[in-house]
């Protein structure tokens, strides 16, 4: 047994220099650091970027977007531990996952599980090369945290299924090709009358409408699906049994709502140079500095939080903890931004133009945006309800 | 709330009505341009709403009596900020008839009185302090200089972020005189008309669409009696300044509560109207709360101006810290219990948010008066 666990560790290493040294041959060094082209940044943007071209195709070509899945789904068929391995060196060089999508976060582990293999291989190959991009259609206006309570009606029509309803809050559904939604498809019960439907965006009948966000960006959409057809086969499980599916999605996306994130950059410089320092180099105010370490200390404490959850629950799935998890992770990022556009005082007051500095507007914007941590995904409230109920075993 | 009198509660129903009627939150959203930040044409206040202000006496309320004001007291004009914080009702108000007006009147000789006064009083000029220069309120860092120049004086450096300093007319500007930063006993106020040759100045596009100024000053000459006073004076108007700001927090806070308890009671889920859930129960008690301290807290620093209390600057930092975490919480929260809708430019939520941050940074940080407070409480 210790000889096993001693070879495997002897392995890892050595698959750690191999990514290092793949990263550092492959990953465009002027990509270092360019948030704008993560995940839910433009597509437009992405698109014409030659780098981000470059290292999408390079990292399709690995498998490494998805280093789990099996090669004919286009990932590597790696191990849960190799996976982190090539996430721990991406982070060191100020690297990105390219794929990094809702398609892999959600969707493709969602189909992994549930979806029969003509699903998996029209979908996940597109998935895993970020050809194809998701979005997420669950909420509606009547149905937020209570998700469960869906109107969008999808009939069967033998031949296919008739689509209509509105979805709200769907992230990214201008950009997207796309969309996995929730359907009714049985009006006498709540839950048990639920379907998981992909539905492709060019579809006749679905118009997206972005919404501006306080923080200025659109990312978000109302969509009208007004007699949609889709084909029988976009039923991903059985009829009636997309609550189930549903909830083992939310699963992975609290899961990868609550990943650790790139190591953050330490604020402390940052203050120094907007707040000044006293005679002994400590940021001069004792206000402030006591505040900042107090969430720079959490922080800390959650990633020791998050290997020691990952250490104790072995088999690499989401755990019981993750609402717990994804609650602490939002608050302390909500409060970091918040620091961090305090310490800039008036300059992280600035919306557009002069005399405010890029990093000023993103700071500020982010902090904005921050605000959608604690709602989006299972909000706040209703993440500790579930600790509550499954972790705490309280009744209710 | 305290106790009012006849005229002082007839004050605030009428600031209460107007500012819902004549400036609710879609007449700031005016100025909003496309999800944030201000329209580039916009000057971030509406010229005749601010003409109907001065018009209903409020440009003057703090103004003695010969000059044309009511002289009816701080606590008043608080009132009537707190009324236009509830609907983030966008005027130079607090600028001018609270910090200029009462530069001119604790630290004005009879002929600057009689000379700006009036105008102020009848809000045909604005007036405003233009105290910061780095992103953080740190009056005693001041680096804008003045030297003498024959009986006057020439100004040059800069200030930023200037309130209201694109519409105002005349300008409160804090200079040194000798001595480096840090150093308090150099410094000193010039009136200073913004038309002055050499002042230029340029419009921030900032979160909450206000538009404060950036102001160069090159070469500046002002006479002999362009000179208001020094630190002393600068510390009463910094107070005057921050307890108004916070009278316009608590309004903003207690509107962004009341918006987010009406929701509360109407948005259903899980069949049953949010408000019923125990959770969100106490967090709207916890916040109810907080309201009341912030209350108290402003109440008496309001009360402490007109008094002439020797507590004010404890009382002020009190109030601009007490209330600037109150409506951090609450403004937080009213987006947090929106949910979704909270995001979206098109509630009201962000603007509150926004404003919120804002106002909690000027004239001193909850921190820094934190900080203050400690100090003059030798903690
Ligand atoms: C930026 C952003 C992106 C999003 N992207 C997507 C997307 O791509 N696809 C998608 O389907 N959805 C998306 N959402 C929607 C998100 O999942 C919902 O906003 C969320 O589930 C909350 O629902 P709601 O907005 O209807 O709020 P409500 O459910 O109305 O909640 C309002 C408030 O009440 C609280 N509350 C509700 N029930 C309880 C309870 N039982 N106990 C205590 N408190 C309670 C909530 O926590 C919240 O504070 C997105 C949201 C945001 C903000």
């Amino acid at each position: 047994m210790r000889a096993m666990v001693e070879s495997a560790a002897i392995e890892d290493q050595d698959f750690r220099l191999e990514a290092r040294a793949w990263l550092a041959a492959h990953f465009p060094p002027a990509l270092a650091n360019v948030p704008g082209l993560l995940f839910q940044g433009s597509r437009a943007a992405a698109d014409a970027n030659p780098d981000y071209q470059l290292w999408r195709a390079a990292m399709t070509g690995k498998g490494w977007g998805v280093p789990n899945w099996a090669s004919r789904y286009g990932g590597a068929g790696l191990t849960m531990a190799q996976g982190k391995i090539i996430g721990e060196e991406l982070t060191a060089i100020g690297g990105f996952n390219p794929i990094r999508s809702y398609g892999t976060m959600m969707l493709g582990p969602t189909l992994l599980e549930y979806g029969n293999e003509a699903q998996k291989l029209e979908h996940l190959p597109f998935i895993a090369s970020h050809e194809r991009r998701w979005c997420q259609g669950f909420s509606e206006p009547g149905a937020g945290s209570d998700l469960a309570s869906l109107t969008t009606r999808c009939t069967d029509m033998g031949d296919h299924w008739l689509v209509s309803g509105q979805k709200i809050w769907t992230s990214g559904a201008d950009e997207a090709d796309w969309c996995f939604a929730l359907v009714r498809t049985d009006t006498s019960r709540k839950h048990g009358g639920i379907s998981f439907l992909l539905i492709d965006m060019a579809s006749e009948g679905i118009e997206a409408r972005p919404i501006v966000l306080i923080s200025g960006s659109t990312h978000f959409c109302e969509v009208f699906f007004n007699d949609v057809k889709v084909p029988k086969g976009n039923l991903v499980g059985e009829v009636n049994q997309g609550w189930t599916i549903a909830k083992r999605l939310l699963q992975f996306e609290r899961n990868s709502l609550s990943e650790v994130k790139a190591d953050i950059t330490p604020l402390a410089p940052l203050a120094h140079d907007y707040v000044g320092t006293d005679a002994l180099g400590r940021i001069d105010s004792p206000d402030l500095r006591a505040r900042m370490v107090r969430n720079a200390m959490r922080h800390e404490a959650y990633l020791a939080t998050v290997r020691r959850i990952a250490q104790e629950a072995k088999n690499g799935g989401p755990s019981n903890g993750v609402s717990t998890l994804k609650n602490l992770w939002s608050g302390i990022i909500q409060e970091r931004s918040e620091l961090l556009v305090e310490m800039m005082g008036a300059n992280g007051l600035g919306w557009a133009g002069e005399p405010y500095s890029d990093a000023e507007r993103e700071a500020t914007h982010a902090w904005l945006h921050s605000k959608a941590f604690s709602i989006y995904g299972g909000s706040y409230e209703v993440q500790n309800n579930i600790t509550a109920k499954h972790t705490l075993g309280l009744p209710g | 709330m305290a106790v009012l009198n006849e005229e002082q509660q007839m004050l605030k129903d009428m600031a209460a009505d107007w500012a819902r009627e004549r400036m609710p939150v879609t007449a700031l959203r005016a100025l909003y341009d496309h999800g944030g930040g201000g329209r580039a044409e916009a000057l971030g206040y509406d010229p005749d709403a601010w003409a109907e202000m001065a018009q209903m006496g409020w440009t003057g309320i703090v103004a003695p009596l010969e000059h044309g004001g009511s002289d009816f007291g701080c606590m008043g004009l608080g009132l009537v900020l707190e009324q236009l914080g509830r609907t983030l009702a966008a005027s130079p108000l607090l600028s001018s008839a609270l910090i200029a007006v009462s530069a001119l009147r604790l630290g004005g000789n009879a002929a600057q009185q009689a000379r700006w006064l009036p105008g102020l009083a009848d809000g045909s000029v604005i007036g405003t302090l233009a105290v910061e220069e780095g992103p953080h309120h740190a009056p005693e860092r001041t680096a804008l200089v003045a030297t003498p120049a024959g009986d006057g004086w020439t100004l040059n450096g800069i200030k930023r972020p200037v309130q209201d300093g694109m519409i105002a007319h005349l300008a409160i500007v804090v200079a040194r005189v000798e001595g480096g930063g840090g150093d308090r006993d150099g410094l000193r106020l010039f009136l200073v008309p913004t038309d002055a040759p050499g002042l230029t100045r340029e419009p921030l596009d900032q979160i909450d669409a206000r538009r404060p100024a950036t102001f160069t000053l090159t070469n500046v000459a002002v006479g002999a009696d362009a000179l208001l006073g020094g630190a002393d004076l600068l510390d009463q108007l910094l107070d005057r300044a921050a307890i108004g700001m916070a009278a316009e927090m608590l309004g903003i806070a207690d509107q962004a509560f009341d918006t987010t308890l009406d929701y509360l009671k109407t948005r259903v889920q899980f069949g049953a109207i949010i408000g019923s859930f125990q959770a969100l129960q106490h967090r709207a008690a916890d916040l109810f709360g907080e309201l009341q301290l912030a209350r108290s807290a402003v109440e008496a620093a309001l009360v402490a101006i007109d008094n002439d209390d020797p507590a004010l600057p404890r009382l002020a930092s009190l109030a601009k810290a007490i209330v600037g975490e109150t409506v951090h919480v609450i403004s937080q929260q009213m987006v947090q219990l929106h949910g979704g809708i909270g995001m979206t430019h098109e509630h009201d939520a962000g603007l509150y948010l926004k404003r919120a941050c804002v106002a909690a940074q000027c004239y001193g940080s909850t921190a820094w008066h934190r900080e203050r407070w400690a100090r003059l409480n030798r903690y």
